[in-house]
C-alpha cells in the first residue's frame, strides 16, 4: 500500500450501550482515492464517517486523517476535512451566497480567498445567477451541489460524503459524481458512503460493510470476483418461488436469489450448469430463459452477506 | 476567532430579518401580554354579585344590606325568599356569595346580644371567595361598631366620647393607591423576558440540531466557546431589546413610575438575561427535537413563574417551596425590578439580590456550557 496513506483506520470500534455499531473496522485510503463504504442502512457506515470527522468518539481503536490522530488532534483534523451529511445541512432561509459566506467564515476563509472561493463554488454547482435566491427554493440537486460547495470552500485535503446522493434525481447524481472525480484528480481524498450499488461502481475501492464489520474490500472488480465463485446465471422461470426452492437443491448451485422477476444463480461447475434446465423441468418448472450474465456489485453483496443492501433514507 | 463569532451573529440576525413569524413572536405577544396583565391582572374584587335572604325584614337588616351595595364591591343580584332557592343558585349561577339574615336579627341587636349574619360563599374560586369574605367582614364590623355607638349615644350620650377605638390609617408607601398595575407591570417585564429568552435560545439550538446544521458547524474548526458565544450573543441582544420594548410600553401606557437608576436595572437585566440563556442552553442539551424543547421549556417555566413571587407571596409558601424559590432567577429579578421601578433603591439595597442572581447565573452558565460542550464534543 501507499507509504503515506491519507486515512488510516485501525481496529475502530463504536459501541452505543450494548449495541456494537462499528466492530473492529480497519482500512487505509490513499491520497486522491475515492473509497466507498457500501452497506445497508444501519450497518455502521455513517458511524464510521462520523468518528473520522470528530463528531463521535471511538470506543476503542484509532485512526489518523492526513496524519492527525482523530482523538487527540481533532481540531487539526477538522481544519483539513470537508464533510457533507446526507441531509445537505444548509440554512434554508439564507441565500446560496450567505450559506457559502457562513461556512467559509467558520473555516477561517476570509477576504479575497472567500470571494474567489464563492465564485468558484457557484460556478461548480451551477448556481451562478441564482446566488441571491433563498436555499429553500432550490431543487435537491442544487442543494446537494451547494452543500458540496460549502464543504470544500476551504480546499480540504479529505472529503467525507455521507450518502451524498440520497433524494437526488439521476441526472444530478451523474453530475455530482463527475464533480467528485474531478476533485479526486486534483488530489482530494474522498470517503463516501452509499447504499446505491450503481454508485459504488464509481469508487476506486470499496469496503462492503455489514452489521458493523467489513466483510470484503477491494476494487469493484475484485469484489465481484471474490464474491462469485463460479458462473452467474440469469433464470426466468415459473412459478418463481418453486423455481428458487428447486434451484437451491440442484447439484453444483452455491447461491441463488431473486432479482426482480428472475433468479440469479451461482453454479460452481460447467457440468452442473448444463444439467440445470433438465433438473428444473423434471420438477415441473417452466424455464423461459437461462443465460450467463456478468455479476454486478449487488450480486456480490447478496452473495457475501445473504441480504439485499437496498433501502432508502437514513442509515 | 472574532470573525467566526461575528459570522454566527450576522447569520442569526439575517435569519431573524427573514423570519416574519419570529419577528412577530418577539414583538407582538410581549406587548399584548403587557397590556393584558396591565388591564386584567388585579387582586381587587369588585361588583361581586350577591344573593340576599332577609328573614328579619327589619330596619337594622335593611341598613346592613344597603351597606354592601353602597361600596360598589357588591351588587345585590337576587333577593331570595328561602334557603332552598339558595342551594341551586350558588352552584349554578354566576352569583358566588349569599348573605342570610335570620329572624330575630334586630331583636338580638336591641337586646345587646350577638346577632348572626350568615355568609354562604362559592369556595371553588377560593381566591375571590377569600377576598370577598374579607370585605364582608369589614362591612359587618363597621356596622356593628356604628350600631353600638348609636345605641350608646341614645342611652348614655356622655359615655360615647370615652369608648376606646383604634383608627386604622393605612399608608402604602411606593404605591399609595395600591394600584395593581404598579405591582404587575414590573413583574410582567421579568416573566415575559424569562419565557421569551429561554424559548428562543432552546429552540434555535434544537432546530439547528434537527436540520443538521449544528453538526455541520461542529465539523468546522470552530471552538466550543466560539460556538456558544455565537449562539448566545444574538439572543442576549434580542432579549435586551425586548426588555426595553416591554418596559417602555409598561411605563408609558400604564404610567408606572421608574424612580431608580437605569444602570442598576441594566445590571440586573444583564445578569437575568445571562441566567435565562443558561436555562435555554441547558434545555437544548437535553432535547433533540423541538417538541421536546417545548415540553421541557413548559416544565421549567410554569414552576419558575409560580415560585417567583410574581403573584403568590413567597412568605406564604411551605418551607420546602420557599427553599426552591432561591434557585429561581426570576425571584431575584422581580425584587430588582420592583425596587428600581417603584422604590428607586440602588445597589446599597439590592446587592443581596444582585449577588444571589450573579451566583445563580454563574452556576447555570457553567453547568449549561459544560453540558453543551459535552453534547457537541
Amino acid at each position: 500500500m501507499d507509504p503515506k496513506p491519507s486515512i488510516v483506520v485501525d481496529n475502530l470500534v463504536k459501541r452505543f450501550g450494548k449495541f456494537v455499531a462499528v466492530n473492529r473496522v480497519s482500512f487505509q485510503i490513499r491520497s486522491g482515492e475515492i473509497f466507498g463504504l457500501l452497506g445497508p442502512n444501519g450497518s455502521g457506515k455513517s458511524t464510521t464517517i462520523r468518528m473520522l470527522c470528530g463528531l463521535l468518539t471511538p470506543t476503542s481503536g484509532s485512526a489518523t486523517v492526513v496524519g492527525f490522530d482523530i482523538a487527540r488532534q481533532a481540531e487539526e483534523v477538522r481544519r483539513h476535512i470537508g464533510y457533507m451529511s446526507q441531509k445537505f445541512s444548509l440554512y434554508d432561509d439564507l441565500t446560496a451566497v450567505e450559506n457559502l459566506e457562513f461556512f467559509g467564515g467558520l473555516y477561517g476563509v476570509t477576504g479575497d480567498a472567500l470571494t474567489k472561493g464563492i465564485a468558484w463554488a457557484l460556478g461548480m454547482s451551477g448556481l451562478a445567477g441564482n446566488e441571491q435566491a433563498l436555499t429553500r427554493e432550490f431543487s435537491g440537486g442544487w442543494k446537494q451541489r451547494l452543500a458540496l460547495g460549502c464543504a470544500v470552500l476551504h480546499r480540504p485535503r479529505v472529503l467525507f460524503l455521507d450518502e451524498p446522493t440520497a433524494g437526488v434525481d439521476p441526472l444530478s447524481r451523474r453530475q455530482f459524481w463527475d464533480l467528485i472525480h474531478q476533485m479526486s484528480r486534483e488530489g482530494i481524498t474522498i470517503l463516501v458512503t452509499t447504499h446505491y450499488m450503481d454508485e459504488a461502481e464509481y469508487c476506486n475501492r470499496l469496503a462492503l460493510i455489514e452489521s458493523g464489520r467489513i466483510v470484503e474490500m477491494g476494487t469493484p472488480g475484485e469484489i465481484k470476483r471474490l464474491a462469485i465463485h463460479g458462473n452467474l446465471l440469469l433464470i426466468e422461470a415459473a412459478p418463481l418461488g418453486d423455481a428458487l426452492a428447486a434451484v437451491k437443491r440442484a447439484p453444483g448451485v452455491t447461491d441463488a436469489s431473486v432479482f426482480g422477476a428472475a433468479l440469479h444463480v451461482v453454479v460452481g461447475d460447467q457440468q452442473s450448469e448444463r444439467e440445470l434446465p433438465a433438473f428444473l423441468a423434471a420438477r415441473g418448472i417452466r424455464v423461459d430463459r437461462i443465460e450467463p450474465i456478468a455479476p454486478s456489485l449487488e450480486d456480490a453483496f447478496v452473495s457475501l452477506t445473504g441480504e439485499k443492501p437496498a433501502g432508502d433514507a437514513d442509515s | 476567532m472574532l470573525n467566526r463569532v461575528w459570522r454566527m451573529i450576522i447569520k442569526e440576525f439575517v435569519q431573524l430579518k427573514r423570519d416574519r413569524y419570529a419577528r412577530f413572536v418577539l414583538i407582538v405577544p410581549p406587548i399584548l401580554q403587557m397590556l393584558i396583565y396591565g388591564y386584567a391582572a388585579t387582586f381587587e374584587v369588585n361588583h361581586v354579585k350577591i344573593a340576599v335572604i332577609d328573614y328579619d325584614h327589619s330596619q337594622e337588616s335593611r341598613d346592613l344590606l344597603s351597606r354592601f351595595t353602597f361600596t360598589g364591591r357588591f351588587e345585590a343580584a337576587k333577593i331570595l325568599n328561602n334557603e332552598r332557592e339558595l342551594k341551586s343558585l350558588i352552584g349554578e349561577s354566576d352569583i358566588p356569595l349569599a348573605l342570610k339574615i335570620g329572624p330575630g336579627f334586630a331583636e338580638a341587636l336591641r337586646k345587646g346580644e350577638t346577632a348572626h349574619l350568615q355568609v354562604i360563599v362559592d369556595g371553588s374560586n377560593s381566591n375571590t371567595a377569600l377576598i370577598a369574605v374579607g370585605y364582608v367582614n369589614q362591612i359587618a364590623n363597621q356596622f356593628s361598631q356604628d350600631y353600638a355607638r348609636n345605641r350608646l349615644n341614645q342611652v348614655m350620650p356622655a359615655m360615647v366620647a370615652n369608648v376606646p377605638q383604634i383608627d386604622l390609617a393605612p399608608r402604602p408607601w411606593y404605591n399609595p393607591d395600591l394600584n395593581s398595575q404598579w405591582f404587575f407591570v414590573p413583574g410582567v417585564i421579568g416573566s415575559i423576558t424569562l419565557i421569551l429568552v429561554v424559548n428562543i435560545t432552546a429552540f434555535a439550538i434544537v432546530r439547528e440540531r434537527e436540520i443538521g446544521t449544528l453538526e455541520q458547524i461542529m465539523v468546522t474548526p470552530i471552538r466550543p466557546f466560539e460556538l456558544i458565544l455565537g449562539k448566545t450573543i444574538p439572543f442576549f441582544l434580542v432579549g435586551l431589546a425586548d426588555v426595553v420594548l416591554v418596559a417602555v410600553v409598561g411605563t408609558l401606557w400604564f404610567q408606572v413610575p421608574f424612580l431608580g437608576n437605569p444602570l442598576v436595572l441594566l445590571l440586573g437585566v444583564t445578569l437575568f438575561l445571562l441566567s435565562t440563556l443558561g436555562v435555554g442552553l441547558l434545555i437544548s442539551t437535553l432535547c433533540s427535537t423541538q417538541q421536546q424543547a417545548f415540553a421541557s421549556g413548559f416544565f421549567f417555566l410554569n414552576p419558575a413563574f409560580i415560585l417567583s413571587g410574581f403573584a403568590f407571596p413567597i412568605t406564604s409558601m411551605p418551607r420546602a417551596m420557599q427553599m426552591l424559590t432561591y434557585l429561581n432567577p426570576l425571584r431575584y429579578f422581580l425584587v430588582i425590578l420592583r425596587g428600581t421601578f417603584l422604590k428607586g433603591v440602588g445597589l446599597n439595597v439590592l446587592w443581596p439580590q444582585m449577588t444571589a442572581l450573579a451566583a445563580l447565573t454563574f452556576v447555570l452558565l457553567v453547568v449549561s456550557v459544560a453540558r453543551f460542550r459535552k453534547s457537541i464534543d
